[in-house]
């Protein structure tokens, strides 16, 4: 595997206790939408949180950008590019959605009014609502704010834990396109989904994890199409 | 019944209940702040509070005591105002010093906030005994200047009425020094930056660690506002009573009622359970005998006091509101928890 | 085994300190402070038994200690007459009005599904009764009051041996905690501190200002002894022949007749003292031996293992189907019991009950800083505290004027700045107390008998 923009290789380690990670290695460039896949309890998460630096690994490297980041804290790597949404408590429920914009956009020190009038676009229902308490928001707008504060700080990867969690299909197929058109701006877009078919539909590489190791990789178009993945991850 | 009764029993009430009532309310509204906002981002409940108030009334006096002994007064106004920004500085100084050798430590060790709040304690004894040991522990008036800004007898010859209205300058000095810092408090939390940072750190931490919020610069900035705010309601509530350190110490618990009965780490909450809490102990404890013999036809005057409760259970109002609400509505009436 | 050791240690080195204050002061001052150590080690056995074996965080210690003291008036002092056939009739009146009051609303409470009538009828019973208590307590209290208030103007107490009063004291300060656990036991930790602290209060508050109960700030002096009074021992024929066989050596040392006979004299006066002190820490000893044996057993019955177990994790407990309100009701009632009999065998020592001398400071957070100190959850580990905690207390005060004389040795002797140092020394044993808590949970949070059973 040559170098890629971010990338993970042999990750082992998980939270303290017993390991959850037995060295999965994950790689994504620019441009370009790389989708976790697998069963509950396979690391997926645990994975994406290693590679923000939230979980400690016990070895494995870590790279961006050519640079070993595995020693950085979750704030450095945020710093260098990396963005992150996760999957629960994502909004600052009593803060205005614009205000959990401009949090977003926290370690900014330039004038950032372009991002959010960008990121108003891309979700126009914000700017309708910038001024109630993201907390009053109904979830499939709370994705979008979480998605919103997490590309204030222009960040080169955008990496988001299962984005699609609890919301309707329709708000579900709209985050995704959404998530294209971000791509489309040059970003590196790393997803953790349960939503398994739909996020490789609009993958461009994939990975299935299984007990903390990559079990299959490749193009979303080559996972649907494999037979193993359909049967045991896709339901047939 | 002449509107002139109707008249005089407004100035009564006025005198008597709404003026010391407000006074008192925005006293205790501004110690609210600093342990709702001690609860919003250190999360938990900071029963040193009246100790720190007390510590920085007590620096405060030293400064007035200094001022005043090489000449420097206030004029019409107390000197204490001036020395005010020193004993601010001073505080803060001091809480930045607890937070480094105390607190610290357990937030490293993200201890439960049990832990914080026994810690709590040990920090409210030693400062009670540093006061107590520094200035003693009997009771101080520091009030210098204009006592009054108009006098009973003063009111009643303007006015021609039966009854007077004493407006004292503590009074007045208390209600203007709240409003500001009041509004400067929720201009900062609402408007710049960093007070935005604060509540988004106080609402999520784990988010607002991720959006790259530094929580260390988040704790210095609400210790910076926690110690001025204990100073100014310490100075003012001395200026307008007494200091004495016990009373300081026992002033935790009217100050926990506001900040629970609004709803705590909720600042709009702590106001507003400041002066339920300060028209409470005042308006329970009024015996309304003579207004309402103003107001009610001469057949229906009162024979005893009307008092609802005797003001031996003054302070004991407070505890009885909190217990309440805390039975009724354990999270306030501002739902708490963040700025 | 150095953990093992811990326990012995701890005491062994308790042991040395109250004799150096025997040997050093004085026997009468250890003695004394013995007793308040007795004392203190069963408030802090019962802050334990809250704190230690379930987490509670009770911070109205006062307010049940204060019940103690009340009983111990009501159970030892002669009941005056006059005030019950005055005013009897009209308090007791009130308190049937409450007691219905309270089981109507508790039938409404059970029986009514509308919440909105529900409401309606209990706040007119409520108001109702108030309005009743109101018209027949506030003449009664007022004929109560009026009866010579220079000594009495209460109704006094059932005229029993004070002795009694350490078990009313228990049972008193139960039922209050009963309803005070009803009230709080659902709060969050930090909410049920600050809850019990400021009922402690009203507590206080009550006591302070009810003089028909106990005289308010006026106090209740002169409470009888459940031991010998030293008038009388000095009397006694059997004392006097004891003092001077134990002491017959020195006595005959002395030569002068009259010398030895003032010498006597002396010794019987003193020895009195020492005999009522050697009295009451027996009894308190007895006391604290029969909790402690309790406390042991409840901690190691399935009763307590359950209990470290709500506590260590309340929710795995409550999924288990565990009632954890009950069970924290229990512990609070049983926890508050012992601080009672504590308190009621604090104002027993002192003879009379001053409600004006409960301070938060002195009998809510100083036992803190003894259960925290000696070890949450152990309870040997609290009575350590109890000793340790209340012999710093005391102590602390000779100890700082010590060390300011030392430090300001060279400054003129009416130096402002040491006159000033001197006579604000006292005040450091709050210092002294916060710095033990501090330094306790910073280096030694478990306390210095931490708890033996592994936390689940």
């Amino acid at each position: 595997m040559q170098n890629k923009y971010f990338e993970c290789h042999n990750l082992i380690g998980g939270y303290g206790g017993a390991d959850i990670l037995h060295g999965c290695s994950i790689a994504i460039d620019k441009n370009e939408i790389v989708v976790i896949v697998g069963p509950n309890g396979a690391g997926k998460s645990t994975a994406m949180k290693a590679m923000l630096g939230m979980i400690q690994i016990k070895s494995g490297t870590i790279s961006f950008n050519g640079n070993d980041i595995s020693k950085l804290s979750p704030q450095d790597r945020i710093n260098q590019g990396l963005s992150f949404v996760p999957q629960t408590n994502n909004v600052f429920t009593e803060l205005t959605v614009r205000e959990n914009l401009e949090i977003g956009a926290y370690i900014r020190k330039d004038n950032f009014e372009e991002t959010i009038e960008q990121i108003y676009d891309l979700f126009p229902v914000l700017k309708d609502k910038r001024s109630q308490l993201a907390g009053e928001l109904s979830g499939g707008q709370r994705q979008q704010v979480a998605v919103g504060r997490a590309l204030m700080t222009k960040p080169s990867v955008l990496m988001l834990d299962e984005p699609t969690a609890g919301v309707s299909p329709i708000v579900m197929d709209e985050l995704f396109e959404r998530i294209i058109e971000i791509k489309k701006t040059g970003m590196a877009i790393l997803i953790v989904e349960q939503n398994a078919k739909q996020a490789l539909n609009i993958a461009d590489y994939g990975y299935v994890l299984v007990n903390g190791e990559n079990k299959h990789f490749g193009t979303g178009a080559e996972l649907l199409d494999n037979k193993e993945v359909r049967q045991s991850f896709l339901g047939g | 019944m002449e509107y002139i009764d109707i008249i005089n029993a407004i100035v009564l009430l006025s005198n008597f209940v709404l003026l010391p009532a407000i006074t008192y309310g925005s006293q205790l509204a501004l110690a609210a702040l600093g342990v709702t906002l001690i609860y919003a981002v250190l999360r938990f409940s900071n029963f040193a509070h009246g100790d720190l108030m007390s510590f920085g009334t007590m620096a405060t006096i030293l400064i007035t005591w200094w001022l005043q002994s090489i000449g420097i007064t206030g004029g019409i106004l107390p000197t204490a105002l001036i020395a005010l920004p020193f004993g601010i500085l001073a505080t803060i100084i001091l809480c930045l010093f607890i937070d480094r050798s105390v607190y610290k430590f357990y937030r490293k060790q993200k201890s439960v906030p049990v832990v914080f709040m026994i810690v709590s304690v040990g920090v409210m004894f030693t400062l009670n005994a540093l006061v107590r040991f520094i200035i003693g522990p009997n009771d101080r008036k520091f009030f210098d200047g204009e006592k009054f800004i108009i006098k009973a007898i003063e009111f009643k010859n303007l006015t021609g009425l039966d009854e007077g209205l004493a407006i004292r300058s503590t009074q007045v000095i208390t209600i203007v020094v709240a409003i500001v810092t009041m509004v400067l408090l929720f201009w900062f939390l609402q408007k710049s930056k960093t007070g935005k940072s604060m509540r988004a750190f106080s609402n999520n931490e784990d988010l607002a660690l991720l959006s790259g919020i530094n929580p260390d610069r988040v704790v210095l900035y609400t210790w910076i506002i926690v110690g001025a705010l204990a100073t100014i309601a310490g100075v003012l509530y001395g200026l307008d009573k007494s200091f004495k350190p016990y009373t300081y110490f026992s002033l935790v618990l009217p100050m926990f009622a506001a900040a629970i009965i609004g709803g705590v780490g909720s600042p709009i909450g702590a106001i507003v359970g400041g002066y339920i809490i300060g028209f409470s102990e005042v308006m329970l404890t009024y015996a309304y005998k003579k207004f309402l013999m103003y107001i009610l036809p001469t057949n229906l005057e009162p024979s005893g006091l009307v008092q609802f409760l005797s003001t031996d259970y003054k302070f004991a109002i407070s505890f009885i509101i909190l217990v309440i609400v805390l039975i009724i509505r354990p999270t306030g009436i501002f739902k708490g928890k963040t700025l | 085994m150095i953990e093992k050791l811990r326990a012995p240690i701890a005491f062994l080195f308790m042991g040395l300190l109250l004799l150096s204050v025997g040997f050093g002061q004085s026997w009468s001052v250890a003695l004394g402070i013995i007793n308040l150590c007795l004392i203190s080690a069963i408030m802090s056995l019962g802050v334990n038994i809250q704190w230690g074996y379930a987490g509670l965080f009770n911070a109205g210690i006062m307010g049940f200690v204060a019940i103690g003291g009340v009983s111990a008036v009501l159970v030892s002092h002669e009941p005056v007459q006059e005030a019950w056939s005055l005013g009897g009739f009209g308090l007791l009146t009130s308190l049937l009005v409450i007691v219905s009051g309270y089981i109507l609303v508790l039938l409404i409470r059970k029986n009514l599904s509308s919440l909105l009538l529900r409401r309606i009828m209990i706040t007119t019973i409520s108001l109702l009764g108030l309005f009743i208590v109101l018209y027949f307590y506030k003449p009664a209290v007022s004929s109560i009051e009026s009866i010579n208030p220079a000594k009495t103007g209460f109704l006094g107490g059932l005229g029993l041996p004070i002795i009694y009063s350490w078990l009313v004291g228990g049972i008193f300060a139960g039922i209050v905690a009963f309803f005070i656990g009803k009230i709080t036991l659902g709060l969050r930790s930090d909410y049920l501190a600050i809850a019990t602290l400021g009922i402690s209060e009203i507590v206080i508050a009550i006591l302070k200002h009810e003089d028909w109960l106990s005289r308010g700030v006026k106090n209740v002096t002169g409470l009888s002894r459940p031991v010998p009074y030293e008038v009388d021992l000095q009397q006694a024929d059997w004392f006097i022949t004891l003092v001077s066989w134990i002491n017959h050596q020195k006595i005959s040392a002395i030569l002068n007749l009259t010398d030895q006979q003032i010498y006597i004299n002396q010794l019987i006066i003193d020895s009195s003292g020492l005999y009522v002190k050697i009295c009451y820490a027996l009894l308190f000893t007895v006391v604290l031996l029969i909790i402690l044996a309790f406390s042991n057993r409840a901690l190691n019955s399935p009763w307590g293992r359950m209990m470290r177990a709500i506590r260590d994790n309340e929710d795995a407990a409550s999924a288990i189907g565990k009632n954890i309100f009950k069970q924290h009701l229990q512990v609070f009632i049983i926890g508050s019991a012992v601080v009672g009999i504590a308190g009621a065998m604090l104002t027993t020592l002192d003879g009379q009950f001053t409600p004006g001398s409960y301070q938060p400071l002195r009998f809510t957070f100083i036992v803190w800083i003894m259960v925290i100190v000696g070890g949450s959850g152990n309870n040997l580990g609290s009575i350590f505290g109890g000793f340790f905690v209340w012999f710093m207390w005391i102590e602390a005060e000779p100890l700082s004027i010590f060390i300011v004389h030392a430090l300001t040795g060279g400054l003129d002797f009416d130096n402002v700045i040491r006159l000033h140092l001197i006579k604000s020394a006292p005040h450091l044993r709050l210092f002294l107390m916060g710095m033990i808590l501090l330094l306790t949970m910073r280096f030694m949070p478990q306390g210095v008998i931490p708890e033996t059973i592994k936390r689940t």
